[in-house]
Protein backbone atom coordinates (compact mmCIF):
# COMPACT_ATOMS: atom_id res chain seq x y z
CA UNK A 1 0.00 0.00 0.00
CA UNK A 2 1.49 3.68 -1.18
CA UNK A 3 2.28 5.88 1.89
CA UNK A 4 -0.41 8.63 0.99
CA UNK A 5 -3.27 5.09 0.15
CA UNK A 6 -1.94 3.91 3.86
CA UNK A 7 -2.40 7.87 5.18
CA UNK A 8 -6.36 7.69 3.77
CA UNK A 9 -6.92 4.33 5.18
CA UNK A 10 -6.25 5.10 8.57
CA UNK A 11 -8.35 6.46 11.07
CA UNK A 12 -8.32 10.98 10.61
CA UNK A 13 -6.00 12.25 13.44
CA UNK A 14 -7.34 15.32 15.81
CA UNK A 15 -7.21 18.45 14.20
CA UNK A 16 -4.50 20.79 14.55
CA UNK A 17 -4.45 24.65 14.00
CA UNK A 18 -2.73 23.66 10.60
CA UNK A 19 -5.44 21.76 9.05
CA UNK A 20 -7.51 24.80 9.68
CA UNK A 21 -5.12 26.96 7.73
CA UNK A 22 -4.99 24.77 5.28
CA UNK A 23 -8.74 25.00 4.87
CA UNK A 24 -7.79 28.77 3.86
CA UNK A 25 -5.62 27.44 0.84
CA UNK A 26 -2.83 29.26 2.37
CA UNK A 27 -0.75 29.37 -1.03
CA UNK A 28 -3.55 30.86 -2.71
CA UNK A 29 -3.79 33.49 0.24
CA UNK A 30 0.21 34.38 -0.36
CA UNK A 31 0.07 35.15 -4.05
CA UNK A 32 -3.83 37.25 -3.40
CA UNK A 33 -1.35 39.10 -1.06
CA UNK A 34 1.40 39.39 -3.17
CA UNK A 35 -0.81 40.72 -6.22
CA UNK A 36 -2.46 43.15 -3.44
CA UNK A 37 0.23 44.54 -2.33
CA UNK A 38 1.85 45.33 -5.44
CA UNK A 39 -1.28 47.37 -6.10
CA UNK A 40 -1.73 49.05 -2.94
CA UNK A 41 2.41 50.31 -3.62
CA UNK A 42 1.34 51.10 -7.29
CA UNK A 43 -1.71 53.10 -5.93
CA UNK A 44 -1.30 56.80 -5.74
CA UNK A 45 -1.99 58.14 -2.17
CA UNK A 46 -0.63 55.37 -0.33
CA UNK A 47 -1.86 54.22 3.29
CA UNK A 48 -0.32 54.34 6.73
CA UNK A 49 1.65 51.28 7.36
CA UNK A 50 -0.77 49.87 10.40
CA UNK A 51 -3.81 50.51 7.79
CA UNK A 52 -1.91 48.65 5.08
CA UNK A 53 -0.99 45.82 7.14
CA UNK A 54 -4.50 45.32 8.13
CA UNK A 55 -6.16 45.56 4.92
CA UNK A 56 -3.53 42.94 3.38
CA UNK A 57 -4.19 40.93 6.53
CA UNK A 58 -8.48 41.28 5.58
CA UNK A 59 -7.65 40.90 1.64
CA UNK A 60 -5.97 37.59 2.87
CA UNK A 61 -8.77 36.57 5.24
CA UNK A 62 -10.88 37.09 2.51
CA UNK A 63 -8.63 34.90 0.16
CA UNK A 64 -9.14 32.20 3.34
CA UNK A 65 -12.58 32.91 3.51
CA UNK A 66 -13.56 31.82 0.26
CA UNK A 67 -10.88 28.35 -0.37
CA UNK A 68 -12.67 27.49 2.85
CA UNK A 69 -16.15 27.71 1.41
CA UNK A 70 -15.11 25.99 -1.48
CA UNK A 71 -13.68 23.18 0.18
CA UNK A 72 -17.05 22.56 2.13
CA UNK A 73 -18.67 23.00 -1.20
CA UNK A 74 -16.16 20.84 -3.07
CA UNK A 75 -15.64 17.92 -0.50
CA UNK A 76 -17.15 15.42 -2.37
CA UNK A 77 -15.17 16.21 -5.47
CA UNK A 78 -12.15 16.60 -3.24
CA UNK A 79 -12.37 13.24 -2.25
CA UNK A 80 -12.10 11.53 -5.83
CA UNK A 81 -9.09 13.94 -6.78
CA UNK A 82 -5.35 12.34 -6.07
CA UNK A 83 -4.20 15.83 -5.56
CA UNK A 84 -7.11 16.95 -2.92
CA UNK A 85 -8.02 13.92 -1.31
CA UNK A 86 -5.57 14.55 1.64
CA UNK A 87 -7.13 18.19 2.57
CA UNK A 88 -8.89 18.24 6.05
CA UNK A 89 -11.93 17.75 5.11
CA UNK A 90 -11.85 14.71 2.62
CA UNK A 91 -9.69 13.14 4.73
CA UNK A 92 -11.79 13.03 7.67
CA UNK A 93 -10.32 15.52 10.28
CA UNK A 94 -12.11 18.59 10.09
CA UNK A 95 -16.18 18.16 9.44
CA UNK A 96 -17.84 19.99 6.52
CA UNK A 97 -19.84 22.24 8.97
CA UNK A 98 -16.72 23.26 10.07
CA UNK A 99 -15.54 24.64 6.77
CA UNK A 100 -18.90 26.07 6.41
CA UNK A 101 -18.70 28.16 9.82
CA UNK A 102 -14.69 29.04 9.15
CA UNK A 103 -15.29 30.72 5.64
CA UNK A 104 -18.90 32.45 7.00
CA UNK A 105 -17.15 33.97 10.47
CA UNK A 106 -13.97 34.67 8.37
CA UNK A 107 -15.75 36.70 5.09
CA UNK A 108 -17.38 38.87 7.92
CA UNK A 109 -14.63 39.08 9.97
CA UNK A 110 -12.33 39.96 6.77
CA UNK A 111 -15.07 42.46 4.75
CA UNK A 112 -15.55 44.20 8.32
CA UNK A 113 -11.79 44.92 8.78
CA UNK A 114 -11.34 45.65 5.13
CA UNK A 115 -14.26 48.86 5.93
CA UNK A 116 -11.97 49.76 8.91
CA UNK A 117 -8.96 49.86 7.26
CA UNK A 118 -8.98 50.50 3.53
CA UNK A 119 -13.23 51.93 3.68
CA UNK A 120 -16.23 50.78 2.02
CA UNK A 121 -15.00 50.74 -1.33
CA UNK A 122 -12.42 47.84 -0.67
CA UNK A 123 -14.59 46.40 1.57
CA UNK A 124 -17.42 46.33 -1.06
CA UNK A 125 -14.87 44.62 -3.49
CA UNK A 126 -13.99 42.08 -0.89
CA UNK A 127 -17.31 41.06 -0.09
CA UNK A 128 -18.01 40.54 -3.91
CA UNK A 129 -14.55 38.46 -4.22
CA UNK A 130 -15.96 36.58 -1.91
CA UNK A 131 -19.10 35.78 -3.47
CA UNK A 132 -18.03 35.13 -6.69
CA UNK A 133 -15.67 32.62 -5.91
CA UNK A 134 -17.87 30.51 -3.39
CA UNK A 135 -21.38 31.36 -5.18
CA UNK A 136 -20.66 31.98 -8.57
CA UNK A 137 -17.40 29.73 -9.36
CA UNK A 138 -17.78 27.28 -6.72
CA UNK A 139 -21.13 26.34 -6.46
CA UNK A 140 -22.29 27.79 -10.09
CA UNK A 141 -19.75 27.35 -12.88
CA UNK A 142 -17.20 24.91 -11.34
CA UNK A 143 -19.55 21.67 -12.10
CA UNK A 144 -21.21 23.00 -15.16
CA UNK A 145 -19.34 24.29 -18.06
CA UNK A 146 -16.02 24.55 -19.40
CA UNK A 147 -15.69 28.00 -19.31
CA UNK A 148 -15.32 27.29 -15.40
CA UNK A 149 -12.36 29.02 -14.74
CA UNK A 150 -12.64 31.72 -17.52
CA UNK A 151 -15.02 33.53 -15.91
CA UNK A 152 -14.31 32.13 -12.02
CA UNK A 153 -10.92 33.67 -13.45
CA UNK A 154 -12.02 37.13 -12.02
CA UNK A 155 -12.41 36.15 -8.42
CA UNK A 156 -8.90 35.75 -8.59
CA UNK A 157 -7.83 38.54 -10.49
CA UNK A 158 -9.27 41.28 -8.36
CA UNK A 159 -7.56 41.42 -5.29
CA UNK A 160 -5.29 44.38 -6.80
CA UNK A 161 -8.03 46.09 -7.50
CA UNK A 162 -9.27 45.74 -3.92
CA UNK A 163 -5.76 46.47 -2.33
CA UNK A 164 -5.70 49.84 -4.90
CA UNK A 165 -8.97 51.06 -3.69
CA UNK A 166 -7.83 50.24 -0.04
CA UNK A 167 -4.94 52.81 -1.01
CA UNK A 168 -6.53 55.31 -3.28
CA UNK A 169 -10.13 55.19 -2.13
CA UNK A 170 -10.98 55.12 -5.88
CA UNK A 171 -10.81 53.18 -9.12
CA UNK A 172 -8.84 54.01 -12.44
CA UNK A 173 -7.60 52.32 -15.30
CA UNK A 174 -4.58 51.15 -14.06
CA UNK A 175 -6.40 48.70 -11.62
CA UNK A 176 -8.36 47.65 -14.04
CA UNK A 177 -5.42 46.52 -16.04
CA UNK A 178 -4.00 44.38 -13.45
CA UNK A 179 -6.76 42.93 -12.74
CA UNK A 180 -7.09 42.49 -17.10
CA UNK A 181 -3.36 40.40 -16.57
CA UNK A 182 -4.56 37.64 -14.07
CA UNK A 183 -7.84 37.36 -15.52
CA UNK A 184 -6.42 36.50 -18.86
CA UNK A 185 -3.15 34.69 -16.92
CA UNK A 186 -5.58 32.36 -15.58
CA UNK A 187 -6.65 29.87 -18.63
CA UNK A 188 -3.48 29.20 -20.10
CA UNK A 189 -2.29 28.57 -15.98
CA UNK A 190 -5.37 26.14 -15.30
CA UNK A 191 -5.89 24.96 -18.76
CA UNK A 192 -2.13 23.80 -18.72
CA UNK A 193 -2.41 21.95 -15.25
CA UNK A 194 -6.14 20.31 -16.01
CA UNK A 195 -4.43 18.93 -19.46
CA UNK A 196 -1.77 16.67 -17.28
CA UNK A 197 -4.36 16.24 -14.97
CA UNK A 198 -7.36 15.83 -16.96
CA UNK A 199 -7.74 12.14 -15.46
CA UNK A 200 -8.62 13.32 -12.21
CA UNK A 201 -10.74 16.06 -13.38
CA UNK A 202 -12.61 13.13 -15.33
CA UNK A 203 -13.10 11.01 -12.41
CA UNK A 204 -14.47 13.72 -10.50
CA UNK A 205 -16.79 14.57 -13.13
CA UNK A 206 -15.55 18.45 -13.08
CA UNK A 207 -15.94 19.47 -16.97
CA UNK A 208 -13.00 21.11 -17.15
CA UNK A 209 -11.77 22.14 -21.28
CA UNK A 210 -9.84 18.86 -21.90
CA UNK A 211 -11.86 16.57 -20.43
CA UNK A 212 -14.75 17.91 -22.71
CA UNK A 213 -13.41 19.34 -25.51
CA UNK A 214 -10.25 17.11 -25.79
CA UNK A 215 -6.98 17.78 -25.08
CA UNK A 216 -6.14 19.16 -28.85
CA UNK A 217 -8.53 21.97 -28.16
CA UNK A 218 -7.43 22.90 -24.59
CA UNK A 219 -3.62 23.42 -26.42
CA UNK A 220 -5.34 26.12 -29.17
CA UNK A 221 -7.41 27.75 -26.49
CA UNK A 222 -4.13 28.42 -24.00
CA UNK A 223 -2.41 29.39 -27.33
CA UNK A 224 -4.91 31.95 -28.16
CA UNK A 225 -5.50 33.27 -24.49
CA UNK A 226 -1.36 33.40 -24.35
CA UNK A 227 -1.55 35.49 -27.62
CA UNK A 228 -4.00 38.36 -25.90
CA UNK A 229 -2.29 38.04 -22.71
CA UNK A 230 1.00 39.33 -23.86
CA UNK A 231 -0.29 42.38 -25.04
CA UNK A 232 -2.10 42.71 -21.99
CA UNK A 233 0.59 42.64 -19.81
CA UNK A 234 2.37 45.01 -21.65
CA UNK A 235 -0.23 47.93 -21.40
CA UNK A 236 0.91 49.26 -17.98
CA UNK A 237 4.24 50.54 -19.49
CA UNK A 238 1.84 52.22 -21.90
CA UNK A 239 -0.35 54.09 -18.92
CA UNK A 240 2.57 54.78 -17.21
CA UNK A 241 2.36 52.28 -14.46
CA UNK A 242 4.83 49.93 -15.27
CA UNK A 243 8.06 51.29 -15.59
CA UNK A 244 11.75 50.13 -17.87
CA UNK A 245 12.39 47.17 -15.34
CA UNK A 246 8.46 46.04 -15.48
CA UNK A 247 8.41 46.50 -19.65
CA UNK A 248 11.65 44.28 -19.72
CA UNK A 249 10.04 41.68 -17.60
CA UNK A 250 6.60 41.97 -19.79
CA UNK A 251 8.55 41.54 -23.16
CA UNK A 252 11.11 38.84 -21.85
CA UNK A 253 8.60 36.68 -20.06
CA UNK A 254 5.84 37.39 -22.62
CA UNK A 255 8.21 36.22 -25.25
CA UNK A 256 8.90 32.94 -23.60
CA UNK A 257 5.51 32.41 -22.34
CA UNK A 258 4.34 32.22 -26.13
CA UNK A 259 7.35 30.21 -27.19
CA UNK A 260 6.34 27.86 -24.16
CA UNK A 261 2.50 27.78 -25.69
CA UNK A 262 3.32 27.13 -28.79
CA UNK A 263 5.71 24.15 -28.18
CA UNK A 264 2.35 22.93 -26.12
CA UNK A 265 0.01 23.42 -29.50
CA UNK A 266 2.61 21.52 -31.01
CA UNK A 267 2.68 18.65 -28.55
CA UNK A 268 0.75 15.51 -27.76
CA UNK A 269 -0.22 16.59 -24.27
CA UNK A 270 -2.89 15.74 -22.56
CA UNK A 271 -3.16 13.00 -25.15
CA UNK A 272 -3.34 9.85 -22.91
CA UNK A 273 -5.65 9.89 -20.31
CA UNK A 274 -3.58 9.70 -17.19
CA UNK A 275 -4.71 9.70 -13.83
CA UNK A 276 -3.15 12.48 -12.48
CA UNK A 277 -0.68 12.35 -9.80
CA UNK A 278 -0.54 13.76 -6.55
CA UNK A 279 2.61 16.09 -7.02
CA UNK A 280 1.77 19.25 -9.32
CA UNK A 281 4.74 19.03 -11.22
CA UNK A 282 5.72 14.94 -11.86
CA UNK A 283 4.42 14.21 -14.97
CA UNK A 284 4.83 12.11 -17.72
CA UNK A 285 7.23 12.50 -20.78
CA UNK A 286 4.21 13.43 -23.13
CA UNK A 287 2.94 16.11 -20.75
CA UNK A 288 6.03 17.90 -20.09
CA UNK A 289 5.10 21.03 -22.22
CA UNK A 290 1.56 21.40 -19.81
CA UNK A 291 3.87 21.23 -16.96
CA UNK A 292 6.70 23.49 -18.30
CA UNK A 293 3.65 26.02 -19.06
CA UNK A 294 2.07 25.55 -15.89
CA UNK A 295 5.18 25.52 -13.83
CA UNK A 296 6.42 29.18 -15.91
CA UNK A 297 3.34 30.53 -15.90
CA UNK A 298 3.36 31.14 -12.45
CA UNK A 299 6.92 32.24 -12.77
CA UNK A 300 5.73 34.77 -15.02
CA UNK A 301 3.15 36.27 -13.22
CA UNK A 302 5.16 36.72 -9.36
CA UNK A 303 7.92 38.62 -11.87
CA UNK A 304 5.29 41.08 -13.68
CA UNK A 305 3.97 41.96 -10.11
CA UNK A 306 7.54 41.78 -8.41
CA UNK A 307 8.52 44.36 -10.96
CA UNK A 308 5.90 46.76 -10.01
CA UNK A 309 6.32 46.24 -6.44
CA UNK A 310 10.19 47.51 -7.17
CA UNK A 311 9.25 50.02 -9.05
CA UNK A 312 6.93 51.65 -7.18
CA UNK A 313 7.81 50.37 -3.19
CA UNK A 314 11.78 50.80 -3.54
CA UNK A 315 12.28 53.46 -5.90
CA UNK A 316 13.21 51.50 -8.83
CA UNK A 317 11.40 53.18 -11.11
CA UNK A 318 12.81 54.24 -14.38
CA UNK A 319 9.60 54.96 -16.38
CA UNK A 320 9.60 55.36 -20.40
CA UNK A 321 9.10 58.17 -21.93
CA UNK A 322 6.36 56.62 -24.10
CA UNK A 323 2.97 58.92 -25.45
CA UNK A 324 0.13 57.42 -23.29
CA UNK A 325 -2.75 57.01 -25.19
CA UNK A 326 -4.66 55.74 -22.30
CA UNK A 327 -4.37 58.70 -19.09
CA UNK A 328 -4.80 56.37 -16.00
CA UNK B 1 -38.70 11.82 29.31
CA UNK B 2 -35.09 9.56 28.82
CA UNK B 3 -31.95 12.11 29.87
CA UNK B 4 -29.86 12.49 26.63
CA UNK B 5 -27.07 10.00 26.41
CA UNK B 6 -23.34 11.36 28.08
CA UNK B 7 -20.90 11.63 25.38
CA UNK B 8 -17.79 9.59 25.98
CA UNK B 9 -14.83 11.84 27.35
CA UNK B 10 -12.27 13.05 24.25
CA UNK B 11 -9.15 10.72 24.12
CA UNK B 12 -5.92 12.57 25.71
CA UNK B 13 -4.89 12.96 21.96
CA UNK B 14 -7.80 14.96 21.21
CA UNK B 15 -8.14 16.81 24.34
CA UNK B 16 -3.98 17.79 23.92
CA UNK B 17 -5.64 19.13 19.96
CA UNK B 18 -8.54 20.61 21.34
CA UNK B 19 -6.08 22.43 23.90
CA UNK B 20 -3.86 23.89 21.60
CA UNK B 21 -6.00 24.95 19.24
CA UNK B 22 -8.24 27.27 21.78
CA UNK B 23 -4.70 28.60 22.36
CA UNK B 24 -4.30 29.27 19.06
CA UNK B 25 -8.11 30.53 18.66
CA UNK B 26 -6.98 33.06 21.77
CA UNK B 27 -3.87 34.36 20.60
CA UNK B 28 -5.19 34.92 17.20
CA UNK B 29 -8.36 36.85 18.80
CA UNK B 30 -5.90 38.75 21.42
CA UNK B 31 -3.77 40.17 18.29
CA UNK B 32 -7.29 40.88 16.15
CA UNK B 33 -8.29 43.60 18.85
CA UNK B 34 -4.51 44.91 19.35
CA UNK B 35 -4.86 45.31 15.57
CA UNK B 36 -8.25 46.94 15.88
CA UNK B 37 -7.26 49.21 18.87
CA UNK B 38 -4.41 50.42 16.66
CA UNK B 39 -6.38 51.31 13.65
CA UNK B 40 -8.49 53.11 16.14
CA UNK B 41 -5.59 55.38 16.97
CA UNK B 42 -4.52 55.59 13.01
CA UNK B 43 -8.00 57.01 12.01
CA UNK B 44 -7.95 59.03 15.63
CA UNK B 45 -4.74 60.59 15.20
CA UNK B 46 -5.73 61.52 10.93
CA UNK B 47 -9.33 63.08 11.60
CA UNK B 48 -8.63 64.64 15.16
CA UNK B 49 -4.91 65.95 13.79
CA UNK B 50 -4.67 69.45 12.58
Amino acid sequence: MSAPAAAAAAPPRAATAGDYLALMKPRVMSLVVFTGFAGMLAAPGGLEPVLAFAALLALAGGAGAAGALNMWYDADIDARMRRTRMRPVPAGRVAREEALFLGLVMSGVSVALMSLAGGLLAAGLLAFTIFFYAVIYTMGLKRRTPENIVIGGLAGALPPMVAWAAAAGALTLDPLLLTAIIFVWTPPHFWSLALYQRGDYAAAGVPMLPVTHGARETRRRILLYTLLLVPTAFAPVLTGLGGLAYAAVALVGGAAFLALAVRLAFSRAGEALEPGGEALYTVSEGDRAARNLFAFSILYLAALFAALIGEHGFGLSFALRLPAPFPA
Amino acid sequence: MAAAPIPPAPEPTEQAARKRRNLVIGWVLAAFVVLVFAITLVRLDANVSP
